[in-house]
């Protein structure tokens, strides 16, 4: 968090601060962080601890939404199987830019335990990845770190995202 | 010589067994053995043709034929008091004897007994719904139907349950593979996207240990980089890793000044 | 491809616009409060819901096929991913069904500490019930209650088995660990939490409350006919005045020794079994203090001996070479149980849950078949959502309790 720091010019006494467009922006973006309630399996259980009372994911600015209008990232929690993964994908060209994919737990990086006929073996076969989460079920400080290292990573970003197209992989 | 794998069963079978392996069976015993299961029997019998009946591990196993199903369930639930009708789906045995068996488990409150219908069906065969005896045979009758193909007549709504609509083949059937068939591997690649970016997506990888040493955009290196999407089929070029680093203010001298300079 | 901002909608044979001015709207399969991957297609004639059409299947994932391929010890971690609300109860399901086709019994210690993780379980699964409902309904501050202690039951499953979630913490034949020292202490402490926090915050905030009282009484109401012929068990079947728990009945592990009652509510509605669920947290917690007490004196076996099924605790392993050879058979080829057929019913928190294993002499299971309580849940939906109103769709749905990992498996 200290990151964002605003560099005041308070050395000076003046009041103003000074920082370029991108970097305003995105500490916006990133800072308010809404994720898509998308909870498929076991690992929405942990998604829901994580925004529950110990672990408290709201102190990060980040909200779950319940319509993909409203959000900007979409953190797919658990094992997605072939009926789901059509409306997974429309959820995901219903969400407006910039957005954001956390494949949160095993099942839903590489089809996990459930090596299967029935299971997506990983979601990036659907939608682009932005963030990888191991574990089955990752816990909630996963969750946690997970979402700051996302943070990390829009802050690198450039604010206008057609500049990001190659280097996001966004390549569907 | 390559080895010979049966068609009609695709599933793991132990890769080696003693040849003096002598396989034990699970004791059973009479039906009179049990007081109620005798008079339960007695009464089915008077309805319809009983195969075989025998308990094991405490529970009444039945076989009856497979055109008696719905009679036999009647019986039982209004003159037998078996209130419930806690699972029903079939067991796979094309194989083996050229037919599914299907089973009922019954379970009777009032007197804590369980027992289980047993019938044979061929393949094609329908059986007769349960639904009008037991609203829970609803949702078991289409997962069998889902599962292994088998058909309830009279049913109010014989439609897939658990895979797609339009999915292909019984995934249940022993000739089915855990993995799925050419059709289950792109089904979702062609609902979404079509057939057309079958290429661009290329196929599932189901070998969960797969390493491709060359591939830089999906694989790190541990230690150090090399940059992202290299060819590097000629040799690596390292670098150290750069870790991110941190924006550190010193607050003791409550000054705000910076430490390091962040690029 | 599709198109994703065409306005009209592509399910292939609905139409939104009826001429019989009924309307037909879609719900789910990602919806916050269908409590997992469930879609329901529901006809309604203004407000009321005319045809209910539970549409369940995207979360298969080919579970009962996986047990085909695996060996019996391969399996058990599957099974967390059943009803991953309360891991232990599907854990502990299968392996009594195991254990039963194998004919062996587990020590008395690991009974003990069977019995007392499977009742943690079940404050853990309540207190989600609790959480969720309220959430759906609309009260969200019991949400925010019912996961601090639900934190609390983690953690003593953490310092147990190492896991939160997914527990795997029993295994066939017995459990693999002994309870960490001074875990007893915190079960204790934590079984006082509950208690209290049950008198004084759940029972504050819902029972008499209003608003909680109209949304849920006479809500949903399921007559004893209508639970028996639609297969429902546990909380459902309670609820409407059906005085069955397995655990009484039929009993498993240390039940019968245990002095409970089976809490039922005969008003058949959602406000029943919501009491029905928080007398059954107070009975829980009244085993576990019981359970306590029981530990002290057990030998301290922990797996039983049975060297043809259960490899021998590590110690013997490591230091005898019989030991090791059968270790060295099982682990590789796994274990063969006789052939026979086995359904063994357990009492997990949603209901009756039941493993139907067929064994053909093979280290891999012929068929396994979950009986899985919300399966049978799901298919009341149907009938019980006609003619209610749609404010009363997710009541209904948030108190039939149901899992989607179990529903589809």
């Amino acid at each position: 968090m200290a990151q964002h720091q605003v560099n005041y010019a308070s050395a000076g006494g003046l009041p103003v601060a000074l920082t370029t467009v991108d970097h305003l922006v995105n500490w916006g973006r990133s800072n308010s962080l809404w994720p898509l309630t998308y909870g498929l399996a076991c690992c929405a259980i942990e998604m829901m601890a994580s925004g529950a009372s110990r672990y408290d994911f709201d102190r990060m600015g980040t909200i779950f939404r319940a319509s993909p209008r409203q959000a900007d990232v979409m953190i797919l929690a658990g094992t997605l199987s072939k009926k789901h993964a059509e409306f997974a994908r429309r959820l995901y060209d219903q969400m407006t830019e910039p957005k954001w994919v956390i494949s949160m737990g095993s099942c839903a990086n590489t089809g996990g335990m459930f090596n299967t006929y029935a299971t997506v073996q990983g979601v990036d076969r659907i939608v682009p990845v932005d963030i990888y989460l191991p574990g089955c079920a990752p816990r909630p400080e996963t969750l946690q770190y997970a979402l700051m290292m996302l943070q990390k990573k829009i802050r690198r970003e450039s604010a206008n995202m057609k500049k990001n197209t190659k280097s996001n992989l966004r390549l569907i | 010589m390559r080895k010979y794998t049966p068609k009609d069963n695709v599933q793991k079978k132990a890769y080696y067994t003693n040849r003096y392996h002598v396989v034990p069976s699970v004791p059973t015993f009479a039906v009179e053995s049990d007081e109620v299961f005798a008079k339960q029997l007695e009464i089915l019998k008077a309805k319809v043709a009983v195969k075989s009946a025998k308990i094991m591990l405490g529970q009444m196993i039945v076989e009856i034929n497979a055109e008696d199903n719905f009679i036999a369930l009647e019986t039982l639930k209004n003159e037998c008091d078996y209130a419930m009708l806690s699972e029903m789906s079939a067991v796979d045995y094309l194989a083996k004897n050229g037919n599914f068996e299907v089973f009922y488990q019954l379970l009777n409150l009032k007197d804590v007994k369980r027992m289980r219908v047993v019938c044979r069906v061929a393949k094609g065969q329908a059986v007769e719904s349960v639904v009008p005896l037991y609203k829970s045979a609803n949702f078991a009758e289409r997962e069998m139907f889902d599962m292994f193909g088998i058909v309830s007549n009279n049913h109010p709504f014989m439609k897939r349950i658990l895979m797609p609509d339009d999915w292909e083949g019984h995934p249940l059937l022993k000739t089915y593979p855990l993995q799925g068939d050419e059709f289950a591997s792109w089904y979702e690649v062609d609902k979404i996207f079509g057939k057309d970016a079958r290429e661009a997506i290329g196929p599932e990888n189901r070998d969960q240990a797969k390493i491709e040493r060359y591939d830089t955009k999906r694989f790190s290196r541990v230690g150090y980089e090399v940059p992202f999407g290299a060819d590097i089929s000629k040799g690596e070029t390292k670098t150290e890793i750069e870790y991110s680093k941190t924006l550190l203010v010193d607050y003791t001298k409550n000054s705000g000044k910076q430490l390091d300079n962040r690029k | 491809m599709q198109q994703p901002n065409k306005l009209t909608p592509f399910f292939e044979n609905l139409n939104f616009e009826r001429d019989d001015n009924t309307m037909v709207i879609n719900f789910g399969p990602q919806h916050p409060s269908a409590h997992g991957q469930l879609r329901l297609v529901l006809e309604l004639d203004g407000e009321q819901v005319v045809k209910a059409y539970p549409d369940i299947g995207y979360l298969h994932r080919g579970i009962e096929k996986m047990a085909e391929n695996m060996t019996y010890n391969e399996f058990l971690p599957t099974t967390d991913r059943l009803d991953y609300i309360a891991s232990t109860s599907n854990n502990y399901a299968y392996a009594i069904a195991v254990e039963k086709l194998l004919g062996i019994e587990a020590p008395r210690r690991a009974q003990v500490i069977r019995t007392m993780l499977l009742e943690l379980n079940r404050v853990i699964s309540h207190l989600f019930f609790v959480a969720t409902h309220a959430l759906d309904v609309g009260a969200m501050s019991v949400f925010l209650y019912a996961f601090r202690e639900r934190e609390f039951a983690m953690d003593l499953m953490e310092d147990y088995c190492g896991a939160r979630l997914t527990h795997s913490s029993v295994r066939i034949g017995g459990v693999p660990l002994d309870l960490p020292a001074g875990w007893m202490v915190n079960m204790r402490a934590f079984c006082d939490k509950v208690d209290y926090e049950l008198e004084h915050t759940y029972n504050a905030l819902l029972q008499e409350n209003r608003i909680w009282k109209m949304r849920l009484e006479n809500v949903g109401v399921l007559t004893p006919e209508d639970a028996l012929s639609w297969g429902c068990t546990g909380p459902m079947l309670r609820g409407s005045g059906i005085a069955y728990d397995i655990r009484k009945e039929e009993p498993y592990e240390l039940y019968s020794e245990l002095d409970f009652d089976i809490p039922i509510a005969d008003t058949n509605d959602s406000y029943g079994r919501y009491r029905l669920y928080m007398a059954e947290i107070k009975e829980s917690t009244k085993m576990i203090r019981q359970l306590i007490l029981k530990y002290d004196g057990t030998e301290p076996q922990l797996m039983a001996h049975a060297p043809r099924y259960i490899s021998a605790p590590k110690e013997e392993i490591m230091t005898q070479n019989y030991a090791l050879m059968q270790h060295f058979v099982l682990v590789t080829q796994g274990m063969r149980p006789p052939k026979g057929e086995v359904y063994v019913p357990t009492e997990s928190p949603k209901g009756e849950l039941g493993f139907y294993i067929k064994s053909e002499g093979e280290p891999y299971a012929y068929r396994l078949k979950c009986r899985a309580p919300s399966f049978f849940h799901t298919g009341l939906l149907q009938e019980i959502l006609v003619g209610t109103y749609i404010a009363d769709v997710v009541t209904i749905i948030g108190s039939t309790n149901i899992v989607f990992g179990e529903v589809d498996r």
